[in-house]
């Protein structure tokens, strides 16, 4: 294996599917023992980039090198060195818990001792050791997720790819998924996740890249990049009957930046410093104004904030890469 | 919603890093499709539809042919169970091959393909597991079909020598199909669909031939058709194997349109799961 620091070498990767550009020359680089959040919508290429630095896909043009190895020339032996989650757990529902476990173990090529007691270990982990001789169809989606998440633990790999995690998990779940997650990285693992919350790159990830359309758009850790995008923001859905324009010059004052103005909506974002602190004044000056609310509110930055603020445009859900939503389908 | 509490301890040491064992390519590509095998046998105990395809669904075929139709159906010096069973082993065999597809099509719906796909395993295993489980299904089908057989007058005449050549043969046949059925699981959209174009396809192929009826009294088009093609030709071998009537041609027929069907479905099914991922 050449040594090298970086864990994850990306190179203007590129794949195509049919007419959808999936991945445009996509960059990036992940250190050793670090965890790399790469944010985008529904679309954007994260699960196509992925599942080429997995093994399961071949890029069109570009370069990876994970662990040292290069993802096409040398994907027998990467295999041994990487875990994948997917963004559907993939476990076997008629086989337990256990079994799951062993299973993936022998196809790692543990011998049959080590597998049921590496099986043992990640089912106490991941709290999952009472639901061990289960099946896995009675299990939540949590619990799932968790045993997904062991089995591409099973050899402890260097490097560990988690496409949406939590996506489709109820908040505990979620947090439950988080702590552990956390867990792996404090114990050195490097991490590429892919998410399509804010809040979750900001909690478990060093480094975040935004990607739009097959591209990295912005790279940054999570306060370079809320450095940009701007703090909190007011969110103001006007009542019909009352005048947007209105609203919006009684709003002015507070602005810490740019306003937006989403006019088929009726809503207004207005980025704030001290938001908390505004809101009664703002109250106060919108009903003197006479401008009645549907809706009024402090938001940190969102998925949607970090696009607006990048690129210009909404997430939009449309432009998804349709063969990614079909198998949410299935 | 920041202060939900977990059960899981967040201090708990890392995993330590295992070794993969060292061994050769031979031995993983036959270990590797076992333990895949051994994973898609232990679902047919905890899937009904599994499990009813092993056991009512060959019980009911066997008395459905032998009291309701056979009455009606002439096979000159042979009684018709004898001439049906040999005919209902070599049918269910055929059609356990939609089974490897549906079951195929399914663990690339649920992303388990996925999954092995990202594992150091060997390539054909998937495939070659998911074959031999529905072989050893099938031979428990049929096993349930000859104690049921023999119970309401299966009398083969054969010999032993015969009795395993035929049963050689009808496996040989049933591993052919299954991996037809994973072609078809490769590339069809959905398990539903994988029944649906299987059935189409295995249904004439089995019911136009000579597995239930003897072809003599279809008309001169259907024959050109049913005399020719591999069901009727194992059909044909394994009945004379059974029964202990002289085999001819067909034997070899047999072979050569099981050995031909397999060189070309079974390379052609393991490049296209390499390619193939979830989407």
């Amino acid at each position: 294996m050449a040594h090298q620091r970086s864990a994850i070498l990306v190179e203007g990767l590129e794949k195509r599917f049919g007419t959808n550009e999936a991945l445009r020359g996509l960059d990036l680089v992940v250190e050793e023992g670090t965890v790399l959040g790469l944010l985008g919508p529904n679309g954007a290429g994260k699960t196509t980039a992925v599942r080429i630095l997995a093994t399961l896909l071949k890029p069109d043009a570009g370069r990876a090198e994970v662990a040292g190895f290069d993802v096409v020339t040398q994907a027998d032996a990467l295999r041994s060195h990487i875990g994948l989650t997917g963004q559907y757990a993939a476990v076997d529902e008629y086989l337990t818990g256990r079994e799951n476990l062993e299973m993936v173990g022998r196809l790692y090529h543990l011998p049959k001792r080590q597998a049921r007691q590496r099986a043992d270990e990640l089912l106490a982990r991941f709290d999952l050791a009472d639901a061990a001789n289960r099946i896995a169809k009675t299990y939540s989606g949590g619990m799932r997720r968790r045993l997904d998440l062991a089995a591409s633990l099973i050899l402890a790999p260097p490097v560990l790819f988690l496409d949406e995690p939590t996506t489709g998990l109820d908040p505990r779940s979620r947090m439950a998924m988080w702590d552990v997650i956390g867990e792996l990285v404090a114990g050195g693992t490097t991490l590429l996740l892919t998410t399509q919350y804010m809040e979750e790159a900001d909690q478990l990830a060093h480094r975040i890249a935004v990607i739009d359309h097959g591209r990295v758009i912005a790279e940054g850790t999570s306060d370079e990049l809320k450095a940009r995008i701007g703090g909190e923001r007011l969110a103001i859905t006007v009542a019909r009957g009352s005048d947007l324009d209105t609203a919006r010059r009684a709003l002015a004052p507070y602005g810490d930046g740019e306003m937006y103005v989403d006019a088929a909506r009726r809503t207004i974002l207005v980025p704030v410093a001290n938001g908390a602190r505004l809101l009664a004044d703002v109250v106060r000056d919108l009903d003197a104004a006479d401008v009645h609310l549907d809706d009024f509110g402090l938001r940190r930055p969102t998925l949607d904030d970090v696009f607006l603020t990048l690129t210009g445009h909404m997430t939009t859900d449309d432009e998804i890469d349709r063969s990614s939503r079909k198998q949410e389908a299935a | 919603m920041m202060s939900v509490i977990t059960e899981i301890p967040t201090s708990a040491p890392p995993i330590a890093a295992l070794q993969p064992e060292r061994r050769s390519r031979l031995y993983w590509i036959l270990m590797d499709a076992l333990v895949i095998a051994k994973r898609n046998l232990q679902h047919i105990p905890r899937i009904p539809a599994q499990l009813l395809d092993v056991t009512i669904q060959p019980i009911i075929f066997v008395l459905l042919f032998r009291f309701v139709f056979g009455g009606a159906i002439s096979t000159g010096g042979t009684s018709y169970v004898n001439f049906l069973m040999p005919g209902i082993f070599v049918q269910t065999l055929v059609f356990g091959g939609i089974n490897t597809g549906v079951g195929l099509a399914e663990d690339l719906q649920r992303g388990l393909i996925d999954r092995f796909r990202s594992l150091p395993m060997a390539r054909s295993a998937v495939l070659a597991g998911r074959t031999i489980a529905d072989l050893v299904q099938s031979v428990l089908g049929i096993t349930v079909m000859l104690t049921v057989g023999l119970l309401v007058g299966f009398r083969p005449q054969g010999n032993v020598l015969g009795w395993c050549a035929a049963l050689a043969l009808v496996l040989l046949c049933g591993f052919t199909f299954s991996w037809v059925g994973a072609m078809m699981g490769l590339l069809a959209p959905n398990a539903e669909s994988v029944q649906a174009i299987g059935f189409m396809a295995i249904f004439p192929l089995t019911f136009a031939s000579s597995a239930f009826v003897p072809t003599t009294t279809m008309p001169g088009w259907l024959r050109a058709f049913t005399d020719h093609q591999p069901v009727t030709a194992i059909v044909n071998a394994t009945r004379a194997l059974l029964l202990g009537q002289p085999v001819g041609t067909s034997g070899w027929q047999a072979l050569a349109w099981c050995v031909g069907i397999l060189a070309v479905f079974a390379p052609l099914s393991v490049s296209l799961y390499r390619r193939r991922t979830t989407r």
